[in-house]
């Protein structure tokens, strides 16, 4: 056990600092610290093409082994990499989906051809991937899903069709990888299956949901009859369950540094507050601000741990716990954040529910404990996977 | 960097974990702490002979195993998941460390042997309940060459039996951080009165020591007269980051008790751990212990970083932020775990046949010993807002 940076890794940080500070300029410079969680339908054409930067630069898929063709850079040079990045303000990724749970995914369940075909495009940031999981009835209880697909009569394309719902960024995206029951009358985690569908089709429809923030940054998307090739099937007919949930593991991988940055920047905006407007003095407010840093500290620590295991997708203690421990901590921040401003929080920047930073941290935040596994259901999955007690009936 | 332990960390680990199931069990704990001296002297014996724990962090040339901090966070998960009755805390956090840093040759190579070999050692400094550079009241007039000591000290972990004392006296009419002086002292020398007091938490002793014109040299200086409350900080936050290792064994241990016990436990025709309203709160009590286990790995890590003379400088400078956040963390993790017991034991975990209430006296009072949580947050508010403290 070990942690620190050689001489060697603080040359290696000069370097990305150097070339992201030259980078993060002209027409990239408004992108600065934009396009983050609750930000994330801003500039986006801007954002893509940053993201073709980044591939010319190899910033794309640094954690990726070489043989996927990423940089199989160690775990210290990634953290160094998250690091530098947002700490330079670098906007929010569009190829995040892409980079961080479609490429592990392929690279560890794909076929050599999926692999050739997918990846190049995502390290090259012009391919643009979301996500088709949750739909109406099948939120919490995702294996409830009932999107349907078949294959067509010849045998050479899946036919698709159902709705997804709270998809980000699938009005942007080129590639969006769905989870649909492939063997009628199958019920629950049973009989699904993990597709790669094309987005630009007129058999899918995008309809963005109006937010509690008054933006929109997820999706309803219908299928009616959406085609993909036979052969864009990760794994067989059946596996896309066990597909499904490893790639929630990969969640849970070097990018959490970069979001903890995000969250890192965020706390010093509110200590900045705290000490423009006289909160540093609060001795109540004093001891959150100081809880919340340690507690930044401790999710980083957390990661840390994650990173240093093997990244074969498994979930250990530390995995399991991460995503109830960042959204507990983030929604907590927010509230902070208003406390905080105090009086100043109630006014607004600008009409049209223009929002600040904080106030739209403060709005976004109740997101956290809601996607990608409520904290229930987080919950949940801690009590029964990790501490072995009895699951909850299931229908 | 690799934020995992080693193979020989493992082992360390499994071992440590297997020879206290049995050698500190229920049982085991509960003759220790109906002893007037809190511990079983024979277990000491093993502890240091046979397995070496003093010794373990000791670099070779002393006599010691030359292992790091890590090594050592990872025995005190395991004593403090058992309760470990025994002086093992302050001598390996309090006044090894002390000594590790302590730049007088004279006085390392006699004590850190002594520890080496089972001597049991602790630390006095604070006069007042406390840990800035004021709680330090005791006296070092100059006298004859060297100095008369002469104070009292409140709460001394382990300060009844333990036979090398590390204390900090200041010069008269000094003030603040100025002036602290760090002597090593046998605790059977003439003009030292030590009293047991009874404690809350019987698992683990406090003493109150008092010195009476006590007579010590230049040669028992830790460091340079006056100059040592850097060394005292530091030694106090490499101590805390150790106590949260102990908490978060203690919290790993509260949490399997209960569910054990809720996974046995019969109500309404079907196990009370199949109830979502348990489950749920014994996974908040599984991210509350993780997150402290990550604090206070982290903070081990850099403990080490700072007792190696060749450390890190970098990693070793983040020593107080690292020790507070393992304290904030740990603390309330392991109280929480440990009243969560209580609770979900329902009416046995109010017994004293049951261990929780044992659990819950311990983290209350680990709290406690080095900084509360609300001290520590306020430390490091005062850091983040570039105040001095």
């Amino acid at each position: 056990m070990k942690i620190g940076f050689s001489a060697d890794d603080e040359v290696f940080r000069a370097e990305v600092a150097h070339w992201l500070a030259e980078h993060l300029q002209g027409e990239f410079a408004p992108l600065r610290f934009r396009g983050g969680p609750g930000d994330e339908h801003s500039f986006p054409q801007e954002r893509k093409a940053w993201e073709r930067q980044l591939a010319d630069g190899g910033w794309i898929g640094v954690g990726w082994s070489e043989a996927d063709g990423g940089r199989g850079l160690s775990l210290t040079r990634q953290v160094i990499f998250h690091e530098e990045y947002a700490r330079a303000g670098g906007p929010g990724r569009m190829g995040h989906i892409g980079e961080g749970l479609v490429g592990p995914t392929l690279a560890a369940f794909g076929s050599p051809a999926q692999k050739q075909r997918f990846l190049p495009g995502i390290l090259a940031g012009t391919q643009f991937w979301c996500q088709g999981y949750s739909e109406p009835g099948a939120g919490s209880d995702l294996a409830n899903v009932q999107t349907r697909a078949r294959l067509d009569d010849s045998g050479e394309h899946w036919l698709i069709s159902g709705q997804k719902v709270w998809t980000s960024l699938a009005h942007e995206a080129d590639w969006c990888f769905v989870l649909a029951r492939t063997e009628p009358g199958s019920r629950g985690h049973h009989g699904l299956s993990f597709l790669l569908v094309p987005m630009d089709q007129a058999q899918i429809r995008v309809q963005p949901i109006q937010q509690m923030t008054g933006t929109s940054e997820f999706n309803e998307v219908f299928f009616d009859q959406a085609r993909t090739a036979a052969d864009n099937m990760i794994g067989a007919p059946g596996e896309g369950w066990k597909i499904a949930m490893a790639l929630l593991g990969f969640e849970r991988g070097a990018s959490t540094l970069g979001q903890q940055m995000q969250f890192h920047n965020e706390l010093q905006e509110v200590i900045a507050v705290a000490r423009r407007n006289g909160a540093a003095r609060d001795p109540l407010l004093r001891q959150r601000i100081a809880q919340a840093w340690a507690g930044l500290k401790v999710l980083r620590y957390n990661s840390l741990r994650m990173l240093s295991g093997p990244q074969d997708g498994s979930l250990r203690r530390e995995a399991m716990i991460y995503k109830l421990a960042w959204s507990t901590w983030h929604a907590e921040l927010g509230k902070l954040a208003m406390d905080v401003l105090g009086d100043e929080a109630e006014v607004l920047e600008g009409e049209s529910y223009q929002l600040s930073r904080l106030q739209a941290l403060f709005l976004f935040s109740r997101a956290d404990t809601l996607y990608g596994g409520s904290n229930e259901i987080q919950r949940n999955i801690i009590a029964e996977r990790a501490l072995g007690m009895p699951r909850e009936a299931r229908a | 960097m690799e934020f995992a332990f080693n193979e020989e960390q493992l082992m360390i680990q499994d071992s440590a974990a297997r020879f206290l199931a049995q050698a500190s069990d229920s049982h085991a704990v509960r003759a220790a702490m109906a002893r007037a001296d809190g511990h079983d002297l024979a277990l000491w014996q093993r502890i240091s002979d046979e397995l070496c724990w003093p010794a373990l962090m000791i670099p070779e040339r002393f006599g010691g195993l030359g292992l790091g901090f890590v090594e050592l966070a990872i025995l005190l998960e395991q004593s403090g998941r058992h309760l470990l009755c025994a002086p093992l805390f302050a001598t390996t956090c309090l006044a090894t460390p002390a000594l590790l840093l302590a730049s007088n040759p004279a006085v390392q190579d006699l004590w850190l042997g002594a520890i080496a070999s089972g001597a049991t050692a602790t630390l006095a400094f604070a006069s007042q309940a406390g840990l800035e550079a004021d709680s330090v009241q005791a006296l070092a007039e100059p006298c004859d060459g060297g100095y008369r000591l002469r104070g009292s000290y409140v709460h001394v972990i382990d300060g009844g039996q333990a036979q090398l004392l590390i204390v900090a006296a200041r010069a008269p009419g000094s003030q603040g951080e100025a002036g602290i002086s760090l002597f090593a002292l046998p605790a059977d020398g003439a003009g030292v009165v030590r009293t047991a007091l009874p404690t809350l938490d019987q698992t683990r002793r406090l003493a109150r020591i008092e010195l009476h014109d006590v007579q010590v040299t230049p040669a028992q200086l830790l460091t340079e007269a006056g100059q040592g409350w850097t060394l005292l900080r530091d030694v106090l936050h490499i101590a805390a980051i150790g106590l949260a290792a102990e908490q978060v064994g203690g919290a790993q241990q509260a949490l399997d008790l209960t569910l054990a016990y809720t996974a046995e436990r019969r109500q309404f025709g079907r196990t009370i751990a199949s109830f979502q309203a348990i489950k749920h709160r014994c996974a908040d009590l599984m991210l509350q212990l993780e997150c402290a286990r990550s604090a206070a790995w982290y903070a081990a890590c850099v403990a080490q970083e700072r007792l190696d003379p060749a450390g890190d400088a970098v990693v070793a400078g983040e020593l107080s932020e690292a020790a507070a956040t393992a304290q904030i963390h740990a603390s309330e993790a392991f109280f929480n775990s440990a009243a969560e017991s209580i609770q979900l034991h329902g009416g046995v975990g109010f017994t004293w046949e049951y261990d929780p209430h044992l659990y819950f006296k311990r983290a209350r009072a680990s709290e406690q010993l080095l900084g509360s949580p609300a001290l520590h947050r306020e430390r490091l508010a005062a850091q983040l807002f570039g105040e001095s403290l």
